[in-house]
């Protein structure tokens, strides 16, 4: 009965969600107050509606209702309860009604928080948020409906989560990403009503602009998140593979990083404003791609376990609608956004145009090399991959004008910067970042290579940047301890996600040019040692689990002889699915992560044992988690949450 | 010119030159990093679409099903190698030295990277199992259309 009940307050919401589209649009084109009103009122019906689905969805997940076709596939009653929660986005279904949920609850948000904007305003962009929502509602109820059964012959028990996703990082990346995609569809929602609207002023840059940095933020937490996952859980040590589905995430991330930089310039200066919209459409647009190329099946992927190809004609169908309308209304109404600003060549107004245009040469790069196969196969020229030498290649090229900048362009000014005045600081930067390189790799570097010199500067080059460009600003006008006091929420913001890249390059480039990496024959008794570490084989024991049973590796690993840490590595085998799974052990470190997984049994008794020691690998994701600590300063400014429209000029003219 | 439009000519000149620049670097990048996929009869035969065989030395991927017996193994190191077949008349010899993925099993279809070393035997370098009972790329599924592996129905 219940998952009945969840069916039908789907199709509730569906109805409830093109209600919200129609009579909101209808009341602002003929002036009716109660229909512009409504808009609200039907947002949070909605929201009530998928909300009560999604929950009859978990509970029929914790009380094994294996008579539901989706939970028979995806989940066991030996399934650990969190698990079984969690299994609720483990597939293709689940993960479309969590994407709905997730829409909803951004629509709810936006209706209940934007009480400073005109109702006009919200009403189109509720209207807009409310098209979307009943796109994927059609979606989820024609095409992949969790809620259907298996009677009358349903299964004593369920065919088990996969075992690649039962793990904690699994829980929470899904989540997070669809946060992340889905809260581009706000950004989104608000640029397509400015466009309807044929107002773009600096209002709708402010308006839009807490809402693209809460989207992002979630965005760039769920791919750090999945990338930790994959580390530890593939069980091959790598962090990221360039593979089309994180492809997938990348690319939207790409044009979010340059819709907040654009929309910055937009709300400061109002000059960039139709560029802004464009990256707005494309942000979403590129999130929906993303939706499509993972729940089509067109691609071979890691991610492939979710895929099913009949699916795809409704997503590319709504993909081609979505980009082509919006498209077509940018082409009609964006010539009527005029930029009334000026700025000169040398101004915080070129240095972040760069920035844009080093964002979205990467996007092209990332585009290029995901659709580059597809395209090649289906014009018959037969099956090709590109590989990670590509992407790797091409980001380290760009990466050298895009850190060069990102150090120093936050102390151009706006509007017109006198090149003379950079000389100091750019000389005093230039000094330090090369000073602390050189004591860096001295400290930590066992030999040298080009690209790790490289990648390193770059990264203290940024760092000594935003610290010296900190200082200036604090000892502007007072003392030091004073002044820095002083600086803004949105300044802290800029210079916290500019350390997180910084951080994120030096780890990047540690792990990449000092990982050592072992595939070595190992039996009981006998030890490996490189890098100061002996990895000891001391023993393999047996171990039972709920729903797995594991054979488990104990290394003891010494550093110079000194004891540092009893290292389990498991190789498990899923009972239900028959299937292994290595769990890799990994003992954590500041500086330094060693990484031990168990390969396979060889025929003498001996075992393949992976080996790693992955220098300043935590660094790849503490950089992105310090990204996201500065948009969630930015959100937190104060101009965001003030009832009163400030007067003027905004205080701090830092964007 | 006035300043205005100077500033536009460089602004839109140095965009049209960083995109020009982007795309070149690209492309040959691209050229240099594609690897065709092969089954093993392309390999002996030449592709089926236009019938160009593999050169000695080219990087590239193959896939097909491991031969029943065939896996050999060093005694010393982690070297292996095994025969891949698909549904034609093809047979060809991977070397590997490395830890084989959890799913490896002889009469599975596998995916393996790496580069041709004769005309009938490949290095690889990476050796790819399909990720879990149901999913096997595409292009593996293709070649062994019609033969007769491993696959468990289980409900439906």
């Amino acid at each position: 009965m219940l998952p009945e009940i969840g069916q039908f307050t789907l199709i509730l919401a569906c109805l409830l969600a093109l209600l919200q589209t129609i009579y909101p649009l209808y009341g602002v084109y003929t002036g009716h107050q109660g229909a512009i009103r409504s808009a609200k009122m039907f947002t949070i019906l909605q929201f009530v509606a998928v909300a009560f689905s999604f929950v009859i969805l978990s509970y029929s997940f914790l009380i094994n209702d294996f008579s539901v076709d989706y939970i028979a596939t995806n989940s066991n009653s030996a399934l650990p309860w969190y698990y079984r929660l969690s299994a609720v986005w483990g597939a293709h279904e689940g993960s479309l009604l969590l994407w709905v949920f997730l829409l909803a609850s951004w629509s709810i948000a936006v209706a209940l928080m934007s009480k400073r904007l005109p109702i006009e305003s919200v009403a189109r962009v509720l209207a807009v948020l409310g098209l979307l929502a009943f796109g994927f509602y059609l979606f989820v109820l024609l095409t992949s409906n969790p809620f259907d059964r298996t009677l009358p012959y349903f299964p004593i028990d369920g065919r088990d989560l996969n075992p690649l996703l039962q793990d904690f990082g699994l829980i929470i990346h899904p989540p997070m990403l669809y946060m992340g995609y889905v809260g581009f569809s706000v950004a989104f929602a608000f640029a397509i009503a400015a466009l309807l609207e044929g107002r773009l002023d600096s209002a709708w840059a402010k308006w839009s602009r807490p809402w693209t940095m809460a989207a992002w933020m979630f965005l760039t937490v769920g791919i750090a998140l999945g990338s930790w996952w994959a580390y530890y859980e593939l069980g091959w040590g790598g962090w990221w593979f360039w593979d089309p589905v994180e492809n997938a995430s990348f690319m939207p991330w790409l044009a979010g990083t340059a819709l907040i930089h654009s929309l910055a310039v937009s709300e400061k200066r109002g000059v960039f404003k139709s560029w802004t919209v464009l990256l707005a459409l494309s942000a979403f647009s590129l999130s929906l791609l993303g939706t499509f190329l993972v729940r089509s099946g067109v691609l071979v992927s890691v991610h492939a376990f979710a895929s099913d190809p009949t699916r795809g004609l409704f997503i590319l169908g709504f993909l081609v609608l979505v980009i082509g309308g919006s498209l077509l209304l940018y082409a009609v109404q964006a010539a009527k956004v005029k930029s009334r600003g000026r700025y000169e060549l040398a101004s915080r107004e070129s240095v972040l145009l760069i920035n844009n245009i080093l964002l979205i040469a990467a996007l092209i790069v990332v585009l290029l090399g995901t659709l580059l196969p597809l395209v090649h196969k289906e014009i018959g020229l037969g099956s090709i991959s590109i590989g990670e030498p590509f992407f790797n290649r091409m980001f380290t090229i760009l990466i050298v004008p895009f850190a060069l900048f990102v150090g120093v362009g936050s102390l151009f000014r706006w509007k017109r910067q006198q090149l003379n005045d950079l000389k100091k600081p750019l000389a005093m930067i230039l000094i330090i970042s090369t000073l602390v390189t050189v004591l860096f790799l001295l400290v930590f570097a066992p030999f040298l290579t080009w690209l790790a010199v490289m990648g390193t500067f770059l990264g203290f080059w940024i760092i000594v940047g935003v610290v010296y460009e900190i200082y200036l600003r604090s000892t502007h006008r007072h003392s030091f301890s004073k002044g820095i006091t002083k600086l803004g929420n949105s300044h802290w913001a800029m210079s916290f996600g500019h350390l997180g890249l910084a951080v994120m390059i030096i780890g990047i480039t540690m792990t990449q040019n000092y990982s050592i990496e072992k595939d070595v024959k190992l039996a009981v008794g006998e030890q490996i040692s490189f890098e100061h570490y002996e990895f000891h084989f001391d023993q393999v024991k047996g171990l039972k689990a709920q729903n797995y049973t594991a054979t488990v590796g104990v290394f003891t690993v010494k550093k110079d002889g000194d004891f540092v840490a009893v290292m389990q590595a498991e190789k498990r085998l899923y009972t239900v699915q028959r299937m292994p799974m290595t769990e890799a052990a990994i003992d954590e470190g500041f500086t330094r992560d060693l990484y031990i997984a168990m390969g396979e049994v060889l025929p003498d008794g001996a075992w393949a044992v992976r080996i790693y020691y992955k220098p300043f690998i935590r660094w790849i994701w503490l950089g992105p988690l310090l990204m996201a600590f500065g948009g969630l300063l930015m959100i937190c400014d104060r101009r965001y949450r003030s009832k009163k429209e400030p007067a003027g000029v905004l205080g701090d003219e830092h964007a | 010119m006035n300043p205005r439009r100077k500033k536009r000519l460089l602004i839109t000149s140095s965009l049209i030159v960083g995109l020009s620049c982007a795309v070149g670097l690209t492309l040959f990048a691209l050229q240099q990093n594609i690897d065709l996929f092969y089954t093993p009869n392309e390999i002996i035969n030449g592709k089926n679409e236009t019938g160009i065989k593999p050169e000695i030395g080219q990087r590239l991927r193959v896939g097909g099903m491991v031969l029943n017996g065939s896996v050999q193994r060093d005694p010393d190191s982690l070297k292996v190698s095994f025969d891949l077949i698909d549904n034609q008349a093809g047979q060809i010899t991977v070397y590997f030295d490395g830890i084989l993925p959890d799913l490896f099993r002889e009469g599975q279809g596998i995916v393996a990277q790496g580069t041709l070393k004769s005309s009938n035997t490949i290095d690889a370098f990476e050796v790819l199992a399909k990720h879990d009972e149901e999913y096997m790329p595409p292009e593996v599924a293709d070649a062994l259309k019609g033969m007769d592996h491993l696959k468990t129905e289980q409900y439906k």
